[in-house]
């Protein structure tokens, strides 16, 4: 009987000594995710901060059999080694994760594929909002008005123009089983729901929340805090779309966004006009979530 | 058995019959019958693989790797932008030295788009570290696809076989199927993905240890020809049929001066020319990567004058075959023709209009 | 030729370890053990995985981050100056 820690496996199989930033939200995630999948598990990683800090030759920070293949192709790559395992007759827990650009951008179509075959492999896609890795640049995943090194809050244009992209919709409409949203700040029901993923018989998708200090600008200390305010000011919704179902989880005593938005250097510039157009913007995402929730069965399940 | 079969089929029947364990799909004319026969056998029973169906030629290399780094034997097929597509996947694969083994049916590559042969698209790809070896007929699709596995197994770099889009690989020839299950055995992968050894694959490699790595893959590379050769050598022991040494292969050669060298299909056409003319001989590559320096010089000792026919560009500069040739034999007459592009077929006359032309400088185009 | 495995695979699992990022910090945590609930949170919490099941820090790896001392409920952690 494995020994537990706060619900969670005590044995890590992602490994001090590796190079991420001090007080690296998906670093934390990385280490959730593989307590919940255990040893027999193969990684797919793609390119990104995660995959860079964790292998760099000749160390390893991964206690598992991984393979990091390029950019946009995780998903593809383990769609073959799901299929290599089920002709061996083999069984194996398959984690494919990916940053935000890796799974919103250039891996949405291996992605897409990946999900539409219903190859059994739980896709982590930690979520810090932009190219964190090659220097904080745009992703269809980086919020609204946020500043990043291709959408500066410049005189003319003030940080990037789109909203966020709804991927866990787009996953959920292709018909899986199960998809969820969750946070670094609870690692519990990170590790719950990834285990949820990994039960699934076909495709699972985790969107995780995970903050990245080099590229948010705020101190190294504050990623809980600050991953703990974003679910607090209903930035971050935390739900689970399971057999087609939306399970949000409700926010008591919601924050004002700006007690989020004020703790970080990205945001920064903004003026009351556009803290205002924020505030608007999540309370719709916002109310829309809530009459989703009680309409039932929204997604069809076709996997 | 003997059979009459497209050589699409061909390659077919050597994927079944080396039990190919993953087959990732994408369809894209040529190559097409290749993966539609390989997918009617699975559907009906005959062979037990799995497939992905792979929603672009990126993911489906991409897929091919992921089974064969869990130790899986893979395969898939492609060809023009199919392949240019996957070109990224194609260095992964070489990198991480998957012994993935792919057909190509040659076709042009874009822009314009064009369905029909040439070998633009493997030799915009030579670089990429896979074994390229180009086969003649139906005959040699099968004998060589199976070899293929082995070859890739045993040196752990991928193999492409590449036979001509249409003009070979959509023409049914007769063949000899081989019961090949114990020439080629079971993959028992060195290094796969497996929790009960668990390994890294595809590390970041720093400027102070990437030149290393990629020393040893252009030594294996090198080194591979020995392998190709070997195979070849114990196919042809067991099923009474080669070509050549398994890199090159000479017809009409012996006693002559002059000497067409040229690849695939075409080979055939300049095989009946030669018999006509009786003043050359043909050299066929069938082996382009590793490139086969000593054997070919080997052979071309007393031959004075050579014509090359590529069916490829490297747009300003002179193409791959003949550039490759001509570095191999620098005193020799060489002359560069190009031919057989987008499909324009190589007739009995374009062979004789190079060999006619042996002599000529510059870039001789013959349409 | 300097020696590097085919394909650069790495077959040391964890391997990581002998990289030391304890190097890096400027700031350390220093726990008060009398004052120290038990409740496990530095370990949740902890990206480079410096705590152990006994909450004993392993300077070898912390960066300093402080995230430790932040989620300490009662503030049993102190971030000190790295003396160099």
């Amino acid at each position: 009987m494995a020994k537990m820690i706060l619900g969670l496996p005590e044995e890590e199989l992602f490994c001090s000594g590796h190079t991420s930033c001090a007080g690296c939200g998906p670093a934390l995630a990385m280490r959730y995710a593989l307590k919940a999948a255990g040893k027999n598990t193969v990684v797919v990683q793609a390119t990104g901060c995660m995959e860079v800090v964790s292998s760099a030759y000749p160390l390893s920070a991964w206690k598992v059999p991984w393979i990091h293949g390029t950019f946009e192709n995780a998903p593809a790559i383990a769609s073959g080694i799901e299929r290599a395992y089920k002709s061996k007759g083999k069984k194996v827990n398959i984690l494919a994760i990916g940053g935000d650009g890796a799974t919103f951008d250039i891996g949405l179509g291996a992605l897409s594929g990946m999900i539409e075959r219903g190859h059994k492999v739980c896709y982590i896609c930690y979520d810090n909002e932009a190219y964190m890795n090659t220097g904080k640049q745009r992703s269809s995943a980086s919020p609204l008005l946020a500043n990043t090194t291709t959408t500066p809050f410049g005189k003319k244009i003030h940080g990037k123009q789109e909203p966020k992209k709804p991927l866990p919709f787009i996953v959920a409409a292709h018909g899986v089983k199960y998809v969820a949203t969750a946070s670094i700040a609870n690692p519990q029901d990170f590790y719950n729901k990834v285990k949820k993923g990994l039960a699934v018989d076909g495709p699972s998708f985790i969107h995780v929340f995970a903050p990245c200090q080099f590229g948010w600008k705020f101190p190294t200390d504050k990623t809980i805090a600050i991953t703990e305010q974003a679910i607090k000011s209903c930035v971050a919704p935390i739900y689970e779309i399971e057999n087609g179902f939306l399970k949000l989880n409700k926010i008591e005593n919601k924050s004002k966004i700006n007690d989020y938005l004020k703790m970080q250097g990205r945001y920064k510039h903004l003026n009351k006009e556009e803290i205002s157009e924020l505030q608007q913007f999540v309370d719709d995402r916002w109310k829309f979530l809530m009459e989703l929730e009680t309409k039932g069965k929204v997604f069809d399940v076709v996997q | 058995m003997k059979i009459i079969l497209e050589a699409s089929q061909a390659v077919a029947e050597a994927v079944k019959a080396c039990n190919v364990e993953v087959v990732s799909i994408y369809p894209i004319t040529p190559q097409t019958h290749i993966v539609e026969t390989v997918a009617d056998f699975i559907d009906n029973g005959e062979m037990n693989a799995e497939v992905i169906y792979a929603e672009s030629e990126h993911s489906m290399f991409s897929a091919a790797a992921g089974a064969s780094a869990a130790g899986a034997r893979s395969f898939t097929a492609s060809s023009s932008q199919g392949l240019a597509l996957g070109f990224e996947i194609l260095g992964m694969i070489s990198g991480m030295r998957l012994p993935v083994v792919a057909a190509v049916a040659n076709r042009a590559l874009s822009s314009p788009i064009n369905i029909w042969n040439d070998h633009s698209d493997t030799m915009s790809i030579k670089d990429a570290g896979w074994i390229q070896l180009y086969v003649e007929s139906a005959q040699e699709a099968f004998d060589t696809t199976v070899q293929a596995f082995k070859i890739a197994e045993e040196t752990l770099i991928p193999v492409m076989v590449c036979l001509d889009g249409f003009t070979l690989s959509h023409v049914t020839e007769p063949l000899e199927l081989e019961n090949v299950s114990s020439f080629v055995g079971k993959y028992k992968g060195k290094y796969i993905l497996d929790p009960k050894k668990p390994l890294l694959m595809g590390p970041v490699a720093t400027p102070a240890s990437y030149m290393e790595i990629k020393e040893v893959q252009q030594k294996d590379m090198l080194d591979s020809k020995k392998v190709v050769k070997k195979i070849h050598e114990e196919y042809k022991k067991k099923y009474k049929r080669g070509y050549g040494d398994g890199l090159i292969e000479i017809y009409n050669l012996k006693g002559k001066k002059k000497a067409l060298i040229l690849m695939g299909s075409a080979v055939g056409t300049a095989r009946v020319v030669s018999d006509e003319e009786k003043d050359f001989g043909v050299i066929k590559l069938k082996c382009f990567r590793p490139f086969p320096e000593e054997e070919l010089k080997k052979i071309c000792k007393d031959i004075e004058e050579i014509a090359v026919i590529d069916r490829s560009l490297s747009f300003g500069q002179d193409s791959a075959v003949y550039t490759e040739v001509k570095k191999c034999l620098p005193d020799k007459k060489i002359s560069s023709f190009i031919g057989g592009l987008g499909g324009r077929d190589i007739t009995k006359k374009t062979i004789k209009d190079a060999v006619k032309q042996i002599g000529k400088g510059g870039q001789i185009w013959l349409k | 030729m300097k020696k590097v495995k085919i394909a650069g695979i790495v077959d040391e699992p964890g391997s990581t370890v002998k990289n030391k990022t304890g190097g890096w910090r400027t700031k350390k945590p220093v726990r008060d053990v009398k004052k120290c609930i038990k409740c496990m949170k530095c370990w949740l919490f902890c990206p480079d995985i410096c705590i152990d099941e006994n909450i004993i820090t392993d300077y070898d790896y912390c960066k300093g981050c402080g995230i430790c001392a932040e989620v300490c409920p009662v503030k049993c952690i102190k971030m000190e100056d790295e003396e160099k």
